[in-house]
């Protein structure tokens, strides 16, 4: 699959939110999306990861 | 005190008639109106933007005085109250709209989505994360345009606007972060407002790249 434009094996992953586990991301702090689309929060836990798949990830740190 | 058709005759006379008959016709939202929010609204105000939609719940407070566009005349007073004062010293003859509330995923459609654009300028991370998701799955088509990494004494340089997803805008270092220690200083946060607001007017414009 694709993760921000570059290719990497999924490696057994099987949801958006073992993924962002495993880039050791925040859940609560990016954004994602799949094939095009948002994918809510609420969703992270269930939202299935195929080969094809192109994730983008938006990470934000905090000040304004 | 210069008329609507005075103010608007110099607006043109320095943007260019058809630029500003598009910022006459925009309808901008902006989401928090701390150190980024309210810079943000200075410029777009003085663009002439024709509709702001201004939300925070909170009241300005001595700790935001190092950043954020208010005075200590302001303490106390809701930032929505404020930043509207300024605003209409600026161009009294837009229309503004505020809310004094907090933003969350059960109000934030109803907020927005009027908006041509929604600038989000929260403190917190999470918060950028909520408001990003839920306005792009309601509505997709609207760009929002964030800040994140604009904390710290970093080089000017790193702070950038680059584009995400179909229709978000991030701007800032990406990284500087509050909760890793570094403070937030006037500069670097106006910077990044800059960029926000640098990219919504491209937006009215219809300039979708960064």
């Amino acid at each position: 699959m694709k993760v921000n434009g570059r290719e990497q094996p999924r490696n057994g992953l099987e949801t958006v939110l073992a993924l962002l586990e495993s880039l050791g991301h925040d859940p609560q702090r990016v954004a994602v999306e799949k094939n095009g689309q948002i994918v809510p929060r609420a969703s992270f836990r269930q939202e299935a990861l195929c080969e094809d798949d192109a994730i983008e990830i938006v990470c934000f740190v905090g000040g304004g | 005190m210069l008329t609507r058709e005075e103010l608007h005759a110099a607006l043109v006379e320095r943007h260019g008639a058809d630029i500003q008959h598009k910022l006459d016709n925009a309808c901008v939202g902006i989401a928090g109106l701390g150190g980024l929010g309210s810079n943000i609204a200075v410029h777009l105000a003085r663009l002439g933007v024709g509709k702001l939609v201004l939300v925070d719940f909170d009241v300005v407070d001595v700790t935001n005085l190092n950043r954020q566009h208010y005075t200590m005349r302001d303490l106390g007073i809701p930032k929505t109250v404020a930043l509207q004062e300024q605003l209409e010293a600026i161009n009294p003859y837009l229309y503004y709209e505020a809310y004094t509330e907090r933003v969350i995923p059960a109000n934030a459609v109803r907020l927005f989505e009027g908006c041509d654009l929604v600038c989000e300028a929260f403190d917190r991370a999470d918060q950028k994360a909520m408001l990003i998701e839920t306005l792009l799955n309601a509505c997709p088509d609207m760009p929002i345009v964030s800040g994140s990494g604009m904390a710290g004494d970093g080089s000017p340089n790193d702070i950038m606007t680059r584009r995400r997803f179909a229709n978000l805008y991030v701007c800032g270092d990406g990284e500087s972060d509050v909760a890793s220690g570094l403070g937030l200083m006037a500069p670097r946060v106006a910077l990044c407002a800059a960029h926000q607001a640098t990219t919504a007017l491209r937006l009215i414009l219809g300039k979708r790249n960064p």
